[in-house]
């Protein structure tokens, strides 16, 4: 297909003829290009303009350009509510809470959430019973300048920027909680910094302490949600990153947990946390940030070192190579079977319109296995597998061997301390909510296989050996 | 253990190692990175094979067993140290040598001579067999007529069939493959980038084929590719002896095994127990048992086993031969106007 406008400036049908042949997970979604006789118009509503490559700036796909900004806006929000209405993550009376790190995704996140919310406020206006109430939403940002105390001024920066940035979002207006993440320990703050550093230091690996930080970081996420009434944490997840999570827990040994991290839902955390941008490519939200204006921060942190950086290049040399990449990775992991604690648990509560939870039904993911219990890392929160629980299976004398022992074989390697005096130093520094995990791990499995085996026992004085 | 090894007294200025304590230290060992001698090596190298071999039950005695021997190194350390252990456990094995000819000139007749020469060196009996007897065609013969792009698919749906089908000549009870950690892990990752979750569910798999014709096993499943690699340079370095042959095929194209190669190398640099990692991971993924398996059945043109009404062999020969028909047709027609015009 000879591309014959000579003002044609984007090399889109150039592009076309390959992506036709190796995409199709885009072809579906975006019209047959055979279709458009027309040069130099949206493919979807063929009246406007598509956005043209220069303004889409480095490394846009042909697949934007052939979108005007209207329909390429209208695409990217639907995957948004059609994620959100699928697996009900956002009913009238949740209490949201957008996990914001002013990059572009949850840049995104935040202003969709907005948007849905503030539709949800006119229409509410409008009714003449007020019988849907509007959800709440709330935006939290979690301040890690105590682990990179050179840039706690940029760090103040962006958080002018954001008050400024979450106090234009309104109606409704949204509370902007920031939460420096020292103070996931109860204690003061400088004895917070001090654990937190303590903690970060005693890691070797420079993986396993890029993953510790996160896992901190989640725990900081659920208890800004939890103390503050939240009932659903948004992340701003995309496709991009969750390719990216894929190969890397992949090459981490963690295969078995992987399933349960790449879904919609992931309702293991006290607070269910809700990925409604999965369906999303970085490119994608890049671009709408761009030509939207969304002002996104760039926050100092160093850029991500050992296997996570690896895959992260990995992973865009695949995208040059082939722009759907990306997609057919997740849809990939897509394919594994996902934990029963993947969907949002059934609503019983009548006051939650029928409507609500006829659709929910539908879009639970039927159980696989409907009272299997999974044990959890105390580390990373993920599902232990077999073999990680076969190799736990000595009695330890002291707790910090009992922890460690609790522990996926992933966080064992790169986490943990290797020799004893420094795992203790490692298991003080460590928050509560951690520790606690082992302990009430361990009750939950003895009072499961309680109730599994109480029907096959003979009777109280005998023992099970 | 880094401490305790600087501890030890050193002889005559250098490192002991760290396994027998007697003989120098020479080489460090890349999946653990102790620092051993030459024996050493050599023996824990084998001995850990031992251990998958019998933890897996790859072998039962009196076993029929041909190993796949392509004069490459994995095969021809695979020969070895199978005969070698089979000796050594009395296994109870008849090996033999089974080898395939795809007819790339300057690539294939030469590693077939270092075969041949395993033949003799290790006792064992070799079997060849030709793509040209089975099908007609030599490799050079397919690159000629469809190029360089879809070429590898061919060789690796005819070898496989090759292999059974060498493998039912020589009336054995299994297959053992050379295929290597570094293989497997491969094949994981371009499992996931491609989106076959059905392969993804078996390539793990130490055993395959159970169910098949002739069962396959890859003993070097937990083995090193670096390892493979640096028994052999012990091998040439001490006996003077180059048991393989070292180039890559002629026609190796960009394949897009190549990305995931790249990943394992530069992971195996930073984290060397990934490629094990990547391994364990492929074994637990949670796939439901019903998208494994593929329908049984027999191909209509050949009797091979296949899961469509024709195996993938019989269709790409096919396809072959159509090619090779309307060639031959442009090449009769082109005459036929070069006359008429005369």
């Amino acid at each position: 297909m000879a591309c014959n406008s000579s003002s044609c400036q984007s090399n889109c049908y150039k592009n076309d003829e390959e992506y036709a042949e190796d995409s199709p997970s885009l072809t579906d979604r975006k019209l047959s290009t055979s279709t458009n006789g027309q040069q130099n118009l949206c493919v979807k509503c063929k009246a406007n303009q598509p956005i043209s490559s220069a303004s889409a700036g480095a490394g846009a796909g042909a697949d934007d350009a052939h979108f005007c900004y209207g329909c390429f806006r209208r695409n990217l929000y639907g995957k948004f509510r059609l994620s959100v209405t699928s697996y009900s993550m956002i009913t009238p009376s949740d209490n949201v809470l957008v996990a914001f790190s002013g990059g572009p995704a949850s840049s995104v996140a935040l202003q969709f959430v907005h948007e849905m919310q503030h539709r949800a406020q006119k229409n509410f206006d409008a009714s003449k019973d007020r019988s849907l109430p509007v959800f709440g939403v709330g935006v939290a940002f979690i301040d890690e300048s105590a682990v990179y105390p050179d840039a706690s001024e940029k760090v103040d920066d962006a958080i002018r920027e954001m008050k400024l940035v979450v106090s234009k979002l309104t109606p409704p207006m949204k509370q902007l909680h920031v939460f420096p993440i020292e103070n996931i320990y109860t204690s003061d703050s400088i004895e917070g910094k001090d654990r937190l550093t303590k903690l970060l230091d005693a890691v070797n690996d420079a993986t396993g302490k890029e993953d510790l930080l996160l896992h901190l970081r989640m725990l900081a996420l659920q208890k800004v949600a939890s103390e503050n009434g939240y009932n659903r944490l948004i992340l701003g997840s995309c496709t991009s990153r969750i390719a990216c999570h894929v190969l890397a827990a992949t090459v981490k040994g963690q295969g078995y947990s992987l399933s349960a991290d790449i879904q919609y839902v992931d309702a293991r955390w006290d607070i269910p946390v809700v990925l409604p941008l999965r369906d999303c490519t970085a490119q994608e939200l890049n671009l709408l940030c761009r030509i939207d204006g969304l002002k996104t921060l760039q926050l100092p942190n160093s850029p991500p070192a050992g296997i996570n950086g690896l895959v992260s290049s990995f992973v865009t040399l695949l995208q040059e190579e082939n722009p759907s990449r990306e997609c057919t990775i997740v849809r990939t992991a897509g394919k594994l079977t996902p934990f029963h604690f993947n969907r949002i648990p059934e609503i019983s509560d009548c006051t939650v319109p029928l409507a609500t939870r006829r659709r929910q039904k539908r879009y639970n993911l039927k159980p696989m296995e409907s009272m299997s219990s999974e044990s959890f890392c105390p580390l990373c929160n993920s599902p232990l597998s077999n073999s990680d629980l076969s190799s736990s299976n000595k009695p330890e004398s002291c707790q910090s061997s009992r922890f460690g022992g609790a522990c996926c074989s992933s966080c064992r390697f790169q986490i943990l301390p290797k020799d004893s005096s420094s795992m203790e130093h490692f298991y003080l520094s460590l928050p509560q909510q951690m520790v606690a995990r082992v302990k009430h791990g361990s009750c939950d499995n003895s009072s499961m296989l309680r109730q599994q085996i109480q029907d096959c026992l003979l009777s109280d004085s005998e023992d099970e050996t | 253990m880094e401490e305790v090894a600087d501890t030890k007294a050193r002889k005559g200025g250098a490192r002991l190692c760290s396994l027998c304590d007697q003989r120098r230290a020479a080489l460090k060992r890349p999946k653990t990175l102790e620092q051993i001698c030459r024996e050493c090596f050599y023996k824990v190298f084998e001995e850990e094979i031992h251990q998958v071999i019998v933890e897996n039950q790859l072998f039962k005695p009196g076993e029929r067993v041909a190993i796949g021997a392509s004069g490459g190194k994995d095969s021809t350390v695979l020969a070895y140290v199978l005969s070698e252990l089979n000796r050594r456990h009395n296994y109870g094995l008849d090996l033999f040598l089974l080898s395939v000819d795809e007819g790339i000139t300057g690539y294939r007749d030469d590693s077939l001579e270092t075969v041949k020469r395993n033949e003799i060196q290790y006792g064992l009996p070799l079997k060849i067999v030709s793509y040209k007897d089975l099908y007609g065609w030599t490799m050079d013969e397919i690159v000629k007529m469809i190029g360089l792009k879809n070429n590898c698919t061919f060789c690796g749906v005819f070898r496989r069939q090759a292999l059974d089908r060498g493998a039912a000549l020589l009336k054995v009870d299994k297959v053992a493959t050379g295929h290597n950690a570094d293989d497997i892990a491969e094949t994981v990752l371009l499992n996931i980038l491609r989106g076959d979750i059905a392969r993804l569910s078996r390539c793990t798999s130490i055993t395959t084929g159970e169910d098949g014709p002739i069962p396959r096993c890859k003993p070097f499943k937990y083995t090193y590719e670096k390892e493979i690699n640096l028994n052999q340079i012990c091998t040439y370095a001490y006996f003077k002896r180059l048991d393989y042959f070292s180039t890559e095929c002629i026609y190796s194209p960009n394949a897009y095994r190549g990305f995931a190669r790249e990943l394992i190398k530069d992971l195996e640099r930073i984290r060397p127990r990934a490629i094990l990692d990547i391994i364990k991971s492929g074994e637990n993924f949670r796939i439901s048992t019903n998208t494994k398996m593929p329908e049984q059945r027999t191909c209509e043109r050949c009797g091979y086993i296949s899961s469509q009404k024709w195996c993938k062999a019989c269709v790409l020969l096919e396809g072959l031969n159509r090619v090779c028909q309307s060639w031959v047709l442009g090449e009769a027609k082109a005459l036929i106007m070069m006359a008429e015009r005369k």
